[in-house]
């Protein structure tokens, strides 16, 4: 069966009819789990695994807070090795490339299917080489929430990593020895999983204003270190030096300029790279400038963002994931940082932050001249990311941005038709380059707008002749005809397919 | 045995090895071997026979460089060898 873009959906998943298709469901919510005041206290992952009866076949869920510092979906999956217990199923939030270990029971038959909106590292080179049994199901930081609270995500065991843990089994990110912020996408396991298990280093007296609501917990485990800090920063969490991506930065904020996005009270979202940071930078100078304030900024949040916060250009920060320890910081002590959950951030079904925003700036692995993105492979077709929110602010935000450079490392990242969709080019509106700014036709509003601008807008066609004239044509490639996973839109539907990717070529 | 050595494998560059050798052999790995092998072929070829050059044995190391990078690294390669003792 294909879906309304034309792309591929194996049996027994439902098609991808449009970003908008929703609305036309209605919200499906199970009993929370049964809630007692008191937990059971373990002494070690062995004797959780005893006292919970975990075995084959149960699907154990996790967050990814610690991202690659985290240790607890570590000491789990060594377990899982030393009982050899068969087809368990992983739900993740995300997977990093230090749970390596992941690969080895993917490859033994231990774990055979994977529910995750991220994956990168060995892991994802696994999936892709076709060694999990079942399927990898990827979701959107939104989607996941919601297949969570509706059932179609079952979760055994929630096993979750919390900074400290008070008395009454409350749980709290902003202090410990691993303080990792905000524990936004813990919050749906937290209260739809069967069982909950929280694992700690650090048990304190009374959690101020704490996340996670003590009356869910099951189980409180305390082990010597849940994860290292300093692994929780992700890859790049500074402006660029890159000339290029100061320039795609600069052409950015004069075109949200241009589009009347820089005005009193805005509301904005970036994502944590070089470039993206730079936008969030220029627009700042830009706010200073024009003596205005934003309303918020949402999203994995940094060090920059705070500063804003700080320097009170926004009046709010919402915060489903900390990117960095200054962002940590500042959750503990500013009260307009606030934590959010993953479903308030992007459960289509929610009153969600991200139908809020004015404006989202967003990377992109490939893009294609119907604007559809993919930030889930790379263009062999290999796993190296997911969703996350990317598609689930695409859709909110009144509009997409999405920057990059027109070639990495002599690759076109504009496409014909990109090897894998994440994010529809519906959502879609606008793409920065350095050789120049394509709008959407589906945005005539944008495109009535920046009439007689003096930024380089072009037809997207143009900026892929343009990248060919730079690379040369690359070669088609073939994808094999073996999925090996599935692009979940934030509605529960298959956008694209994931294949085996061919192991010739060098 | 005379050889030369230009370039390197920082990204978007390639490092290219020649040595003499009684015939050509064109060795290209490469990050983008499967969209571009036949191009990166192409250029060492092209830029070979404007040399004049008909028998040697070239290895290119490619880290996502384009045409005029590797014609370049391929020109001074093959000058490095040709000094060489």
């Amino acid at each position: 069966m294909k879906n309304v873009l034309g792309r591929f959906v194996p049996e027994g998943y439902e098609p991808f009819a449009g970003s908008g298709a929703y609305k036309d469901k209605k919200r499906i919510i199970i009993q929370e789990k049964k809630t007692s005041r008191g937990f059971e206290k373990l002494s070690s992952i062995s004797q959780m695994f005893d006292r919970l009866g975990i075995k084959d076949g149960m699907t154990l869920s996790f967050h990814h807070h610690l991202r690659n510092g985290d240790f607890v979906l570590n000491m789990v999956a060594e377990e899982i090795k030393r009982r050899n217990l068969k087809n368990i199923k992983l739900a993740p939030s995300s997977i990093f490339p230090n749970n390596r270990i992941l690969a080895e029971l993917i490859e033994n038959g231990n774990v055979t299917e994977i529910y995750t909106d991220y994956v990168n590292g060995p892991v994802a080179e696994a999936i892709s080489r076709g060694k999990l049994k079942g399927m990898c199901v990827m979701h959107t930081h939104g989607g996941r929430p919601m297949a969570i609270e509706s059932g179609a995500l079952h979760i055994d065991v929630a096993i979750l990593a919390v900074p400290a843990v008070d008395k009454d089994g409350n749980g709290t990110g902003t202090v410990g020895d691993s303080a990792c912020g905000s524990l936004g996408y813990a919050e749906s396991d937290l209260k739809y999983a069967d069982k909950v298990v929280f694992v700690t280093d650090t048990l304190i007296d009374k959690a101020e204003n704490p996340q996670l609501d003590g009356k869910y917990v099951d189980y409180v485990l305390k082990v010597d270190a849940i994860g290292d800090p300093k692994g929780i920063v992700s890859g790049t969490t500074k402006i660029t030096k890159d000339p290029v991506g100061l320039k795609i930065a600069r052409n950015t904020v004069k075109l949200l300029e241009e589009l009347g996005l820089i005005e009193e009270g805005l509301s904005m979202q970036t994502g944590a790279g070089g470039t993206s940071l730079a936008v969030a930078y220029y627009v700042r100078n830009r706010m200073l400038e024009k003596g205005i304030k934003g309303s918020f900024a949402s999203g994995g949040i940094t060090g920059y963002f705070t500063d804003m916060l700080e320097e009170g250009l926004f009046k709010e920060l919402y915060d489903v994931q900390c990117f960095d320890l200054k962002a940590v910081q500042s959750i503990g002590k500013n009260s307009a940082h606030h934590a959010m959950s993953g479903s308030r951030y992007a459960n289509p079904y929610d009153d969600n932050v991200v139908d809020k925003l004015d404006f989202v700036i967003l990377g992109a692995t490939e893009i294609d001249l119907d604007f559809n993105v993919n930030v889930t492979t790379d263009s062999h077709g290999m796993i190296m990311g997911g969703s996350g929110g990317h598609s689930d602010t695409a859709h909110g935000a009144k509009v997409t941005v999405i920057t990059t450079n027109l070639v990495k490392s002599r690759l076109p990242i504009i496409k014909e038709k990109v090897t894998t969709v994440t994010t529809p080019g519906e959502d879609v509106d606008v793409l920065v380059t350095e050789r120049g700014i394509a709008i959407n036709p589906r945005r005539q509003d944008l495109l009535e707008r920046v009439k007689g601008s003096k930024l380089p807008i072009v037809p997207i066609e143009k900026l892929l002749e343009a990248a060919h004239k730079i690379t040369g044509v690359p070669e088609k490639l073939k994808q094999s005809d073996k999925p090996v996973g599935v692009v979940v839109y934030r509605d529960g539907t298959v956008i694209d397919t994931i294949y085996k990717i061919r192991e010739e070529g060098k | 045995m005379k050889r030369g050595i230009a370039g390197s494998l920082e990204s978007n560059d390639a490092l290219i090895t020649v040595k003499e050798s009684d015939k050509l052999t064109i060795t290209v790995k490469s990050i983008v071997y499967d969209f571009f092998h036949k191009q990166i072929e192409k250029v060492i070829r092209d830029t070979l026979k404007e040399l004049g050059v008909e028998k040697i044995d070239v290895v290119c190391e490619d880290k996502g460089a384009l045409d005029y990078t590797i014609k370049a690294r391929l020109i001074v390669a093959v000058k490095k060898m040709e000094a060489s003792e």
